[in-house]
C-alpha cells in the first residue's frame, strides 16, 4: 500500500475501520476532535454508527452499551474528557468489556490549556477510576505507530476482554507524516458473550455486580490473572543503541523522538547513551529496563510532565542505578539543549572513561 | 394486536415466560424477588414480562437494568441482559439499539436514576429519539440507598437528606420529567400511568405494551412513567402505600399522556447496509489506486536532503498550507517527510505557524528548533523566530524592506512583498506558494512532478491549483532575479 502523508488522528480512525471498529461515541475536545470528525465522516459510509455523545460520561456509557452488543468501539479524547470518562471505563473493566479509547493529552490541571502535556500518565497508567483494575496504555511516538497501535489496541482489547488505551500527546495526534496501512479490513465474529438480541445470545448478562464478597474477591483474582498475562506477555519497548549505552534516556511519545535526536548528537561526541522507549506504558516493560541496568551506568528520564513516567522506571531499575529525571510542563517542551546538557553533565558525573575533553566544548 | 382489557390483566397469578422459571442468578430463595412486599417493581415487571410474551420478543428483547432496587432485574427476565452505572441506562441502550437495530431495548430506571444522576442521559436519549423504551419507576424516593431525597420527592416529603421534610425555597420542585420530556420534538409517546388501584394498573399496562409496541414498529423514543409504591422506604403498610400514590402522590404527578405521536410517526430509517469488507480501503481513501495522480513516487533525487523549515505568519495566510505542500512534495519524492502545526489559541489569536522537515533518512524529531529556512509571512514572526534559524541559513520574510533591526551576519535574507506579488497574480492569498516557490529555489532537490502531483493533492479547485502553479513559479523567478542581483547579507 502507498504510504500517505496523514494526521496521526486521522490515521487512528483509519486505522479503527480496517481493524473491525464499527461503531464511536466521542465527545470534542482540542487535541483530539479530529479523531471524531474522521470517525463522523467515515464510520457511516463503513456500516459502523457515529454519534456524537452529550458529554464524555455519556460516550464511555455508550461504549459500554456498543461493547456488550459485541461491537468493536472506540473514542477520544483528551485529560478533561477522559476524567470523566473514568465511570465507564471501570464498568468496563469491570464487565470485562473490549474497548479502545484515544487520549490525545493537553495541558492539566483543570482546565490547563490545548498545548502538547504528558501529565495524564497516571490518569491513563494507574487507572483514573475506582476499583482493582487495569487499563492496557500504549504509547504511539509516530504516525505509523498511530496507525499500527490501533490495531494492535484492537487485538489486546478482545484477546483480554479490557479497556486499551492509546496515549498519545497533542503533537503526535497533530503531526503528519507518511503511514501505511494494513492490507485488508479484517473480518471480526462476535463474541459469544455478546448480548446481541439474538436467541442464541439470550442468556447471556454484562454486569459488573456482585454482591457477595466471595465472589467479588474471585472476579478480581480473575481480573489480577488476565493483567498479570498481559505483564508477562504483552510488554513492549524499542530500545535504539541502548547496547553499549552508559546513559539511557528514556521518554515515550513526542518526548522519544526529541531524545533520538539528542542520542545522536550525543554519540557523534563520544558519549555512549541510548534509548529506551516504552511502547506499552502498562504493562511497563520492566524487563527491558532490567537488562539495560546490567550495562548502563545511569537513567535519564524526560517528560513533558514534573514526573510521573519516572516512579515506573525508579520501580524497573529498583535501586540497581540512579534514575534523574527532566521534566517540562505547560505545554513546553524538553529542548535538545536541556538535554543534551542533562547528558553531559551525566556522562562526567557517572562515566569516568569519558574523554573530558570531549564533554568540555558541549 | 389485541389491546388489554382489565379482565384479561392478572397480574398476580400467571407467570409470563419472558420470566427465568426459577432465579438462579438470585443467591438464595430463587423462587421468588428480592423486592419487598407491595414494592412497586414487581408489579412493572410483570407487566413488562407479559408484553414481551405477547408481543413475541423474547429472544430479541435486551433488557437494561439501572443502580437501584431493580439493579437485579437481570435475574429475573429471561432476556438479553445488559447492567448499566447509575444513571445511564439510556446511553447504553442507545449504543445496543443503534448497533443491534434489530433487538428490542427497554431501558428500566428508577426516579433518582433517571431524573437526578441520569438526567442529561436520558435528555439526549429522547431528543435523539432513540428507538428504545424506558419505563420509568417513580417512588419518589432513593429506595435502595435507604431514602434519601430524590428530584421527585414531595414538597413536605421528610427523607433521610430532608427530615424536616423538602422544601421548595431549599431543594425546588419534585420534578416533572414526562411532561418535560414532552416538550422535546422527537418522543414519539410519553405518559404517566400509576400503580394507585386496579384501573390504575390496567392502565398502566397498556402503557407499557404501546410504548414496546412503538419500539416493534421502530416508531422511536417511548417512555412510561410509573407512580409506584414503596412501602417499607415509605413507611407504610403495602395497602397505604398504594393508597398514597392515588391520593397524593398523583396531586403532583398527574396521570394521563403527555405526548402522544404514535399515529403520525414514521418508522425511523434503516441503518445503510454496511459495504463489503473489500471495499473499505477505498471508501478510507488509502487503497493502491488512491495515489492520486502523480502516482508512483518520483524518486529523481540526487544526493541526500535533510531540510528543516519554519514558517510562520497569520491565520488566513495559507502557512499551514505551505507546509503541507512542501511535506507533500518531498513525501511524493520519496523522502521522509514530517509536519508538525501549531494548533489551538494561537490559532484563535491569529498567527499560526509550522514546523516541516524534508529527509533522504529517517526523521528523529519533528520538532524544528533551528530552521535552515523561516518562511516569515508577517513581521511578528520574522520577530519570534529569526534567531533560531541556523548559521548559513535563510529568511524569507514577506516585506519590502530587509529589517534591520534584525540583522545577523551569518544568515541569508531574500525580503521581498510576497503579498503584493499574490495580488499580482490575482489573489492575495497566493503569497504563499510564492514564496513556497522562493524556498523551493533555495532547498533544491524536489522535482517538479512531486511539487505537482502535491498541490493536487492539497489543493482541491482546479482553479486554485493552476494559480498556485503559477504562483510557485513567479517566487522560482524572484529568487533567480535576486541572485543575479545584490545579495542581500544582513
Ligand atoms: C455514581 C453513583 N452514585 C451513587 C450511587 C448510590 N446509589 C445507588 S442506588 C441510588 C438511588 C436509586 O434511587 P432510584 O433511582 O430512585 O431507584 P429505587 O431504588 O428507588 O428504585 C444511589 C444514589 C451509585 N451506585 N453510583
Ligand atoms: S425498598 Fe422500596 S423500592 Fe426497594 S424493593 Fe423495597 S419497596 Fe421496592
Amino acid at each position: 500500500m502507498r504510504r500517505q502523508l496523514m494526521k496521526g488522528n486521522e490515521a487512528i480512525v483509519k486505522s479503527a475501520i480496517l481493524s473491525g471498529c464499527r461503531a464511536f461515541y466521542g465527545y470534542p475536545i482540542t487535541p483530539a476532535s479530529e479523531i471524531t470528525e474522521a470517525a463522523a465522516l467515515y464510520m457511516p459510509q463503513t456500516g459502523g454508527v457515529f454519534l456524537q455523545a452529550e458529554s464524555e460520561v455519556a460516550a464511555t456509557n455508550m461504549l459500554y452499551g456498543a461493547s456488550s452488543a459485541g461491537v468493536r468501539c472506540m473514542t477520544a479524547s483528551s485529560g478533561p474528557g477522559i476524567s470523566l470518562m473514568q465511570e465507564g471505563i471501570s464498568y468496563m473493566a469491570g464487565a470485562e468489556l473490549p474497548c479502545v479509547i484515544a487520549d490525545i493529552t493537553r495541558g492539566g490541571p483543570g482546565l490547563g490549556n490545548i498545548a502538547a502535556e504528558q501529565s495524564d500518565y497516571h490518569q491513563a497508567v494507574k487507572g483514573g477510576g475506582h476499583g482493582n483494575y487495569r487499563t492496557i496504555v500504549l504509547a504511539p511516538n509516530s504516525v505509523q505507530e498511530m496507525a499500527d497501535l490501533t490495531a494492535l489496541a484492537f487485538e489486546l482489547a478482545d484477546r483480554y476482554r479490557n479497556p486499551v488505551m492509546l496515549l498519545a500527546d497533542g503533537f503526535i495526534g497533530q503531526m503528519m507524516e507518511p503511514v501505511e496501512f494494513r492490507e485488508r479490513a479484517v473480518e471480526v465474529s462476535l463474541p459469544e458473550w455478546a448480548v446481541a438480541g439474538t436467541k442464541e445470545a439470550r442468556g447471556n448478562l454484562i454486569a459488573s455486580i456482585y454482591l457477595e464478597p466471595d465472589l467479588l474477591e474471585a472476579h478480581n483474582r480473575q481480573l489480577e490473572a488476565k493483567y498479570l498475562r498481559a505483564e508477562r506477555e504483552e510488554a513492549r519497548a524499542e530500545e535504539w543503541r541502548t547496547a553499549d549505552a552508559e546513559v539511557v534516556l528514556v521518554g515515550y511519545g513526542i518526548v522519544a523522538r526529541i531524545l533520538k535526536a539528542v542520542t545522536a548528537e550525543a554519540r557523534a561526541m563520544g558519549i555512549r547513551v541510548g534509548l529506551l522507549r516504552p511502547i506499552t506504558l502498562y504493562p511497563f516493560p520492566v524487563e527491558h529496563f532490567k537488562r539495560a541496568a546490567e550495562r548502563a551506568r545511569v537513567f535519564a528520564v524526560v517528560e513533558m510532565s514534573n514526573g510521573q513516567m519516572v516512579e515506573d522506571v525508579r520501580l524497573a531499575v529498583n535501586g540497581a542505578r540512579p534514575v534523574e529525571f527532566l521534566g517540562r510542563a505547560g505545554g513546553n517542551v524538553p529542548t535538545h539543549h536541556e538535554v543534551l546538557d542533562l547528558v553531559s553533565k551525566l556522562a562526567l558525573q557517572f562515566c569516568p572513561a569519558m574523554q573530558p575533553e570531549e564533554v568540555a566544548h558541549v | 394486536m389485541s389491546s388489554i382489557t382489565d379482565q384479561e390483566y392478572e397480574v398476580a397469578h400467571s407467570k409470563a415466560k419472558a420470566f427465568y422459571p426459577s432465579y438462579e442468578r438470585k443467591a438464595e430463595l430463587q423462587h421468588q424477588t428480592h423486592y419487598c412486599p407491595g414494592c412497586g417493581h414487581g408489579i412493572v415487571h410483570k407487566m413488562v414480562a407479559h408484553v414481551i410474551d405477547e408481543l413475541g420478543i423474547q429472544d430479541s428483547t435486551i433488557l437494561v437494568s439501572p443502580v437501584g432496587c431493580s439493579v437485579f432485574a437481570y435475574y429475573y427476565f429471561d432476556v438479553g441482559n445488559v447492567q448499566a452505572a447509575h444513571g445511564r441506562a439510556p446511553a447504553v441502550a442507545t449504543a445496543l439499539s443503534r448497533s443491534r437495530p434489530g433487538s428490542i431495548v427497554i431501558s428500566y430506571q428508577g426516579d433518582g436514576d433517571l431524573s437526578a444522576i441520569g438526567s442529561a442521559e436520558i435528555l439526549h436519549a429522547a431528543n435523539r429519539g432513540e428507538n428504545i423504551t424506558v419505563i420509568f419507576v417513580n417512588n419518589a424516593i432513593y429506595s435502595m440507598t435507604g431514602g434519601q431525597m430524590a428530584p421527585t420527592t414531595l414538597l413536605g416529603q421528610t427523607s433521610t437528606t430532608t427530615p424536616l421534610g423538602r422544601s421548595a425555597a431549599h431543594e425546588g420542585y419534585p420534578m416533572r420529567m414526562s411532561e418535560l420530556l414532552a416538550t422535546l420534538s422527537a418522543p414519539v409517546y410519553i405518559e404517566r400511568v400509576g400503580l394507585g388501584d386496579n384501573k390504575q394498573i390496567a392502565q398502566a399496562s397498556r402503557a407499557v405494551r404501546k410504548a414496546i409496541e412503538n419500539q416493534v414498529r421502530g416508531l422511536g423514543f417511548s417512555m412510561v412513567e410509573v407512580l409506584s409504591p414503596c412501602p417499607t422506604i415509605w413507611k407504610m403498610t403495602p395497602v397505604d402505600a398504594q393508597h398514597w400514590v392515588r391520593d397524593v402522590m398523583e396531586k403532583t404527578f398527574p396521570l394521563g399522556v403527555c405526548v402522544d405521536r404514535t399515529r403520525e410517526a414514521q418508522p425511523r430509517p434503516e441503518p445503510e447496509e454496511a459495504p463489503a469488507l473489500g471495499r473499505i480501503p477505498q471508501i478510507l481513501g488509502i487503497a493502491e489506486e488512491d495515489s492520486g495522480e502523480g502516482a508512483p513516487m518520483h524518486s529523481t533525487l540526487s544526493g541526500d536532503i535533510d531540510l528543516e523549515v519554519r514558517v510562520s505568519g497569520f491565520g488566513g495566510q495559507g502557512v499551514l498550507l505551505l507546509g503541507e505542500v512542501l511535506a507533500e512534495a518531498g513525501a511524493d519524492a520519496g523522502l521522509e517527510v514530517s509536519w508538525l502545526p501549531s494548533y489551538g489559541p494561537e490559532m484563535r489569536s491569529g498567527t499560526s505557524n509550522c514546523h516541516v522537515r524534508v529527509a533522504s533518512s529517517p526523521i528523529d524529531s519533528p520538532l524544528v528548533t533551528h530552521p535552515d529556512v523561516l518562511v516569515a509571512m508577517n513581521e511578528p514572526s520574522l520577530r519570534k523566530f529569526y534567531a533560531s534559524v541556523r548559521p548559513g541559513g535563510w529568511i524569507l520574510y514577506n516585506g519590502s524592506l530587509p529589517p534591520g533591526e534584525y540583522a545577523r551576519e551569518e544568515i541569508h535574507v531574500m525580503a521581498c512583498d510576497f503579498t503584493r506579488e499574490g495580488d499580482a497574480l490575482g489573489d492575495t492569498r497566493a503569497a504563499n506558494m510564492v514564496m513556497l516557490g522562493a524556498l523551493l529555489e533555495i532547498a533544491e532537490g524536489l522535482p517538479q512532478a512531486s511539487i505537482d502531483a502535491a498541490l493536487r493533492r492539497c489543493v482541491s479547485s482546479n482553479k486554485w491549483v493552476q494559480l498556485d502553479e503559477r504562483a510557485i513559479e513567479r517566487g522560482r523567478q524572484l529568487y533567480r532575479e535576486l541572485q543575479q542581483e545584490v545579495r542581500h547579507e544582513i
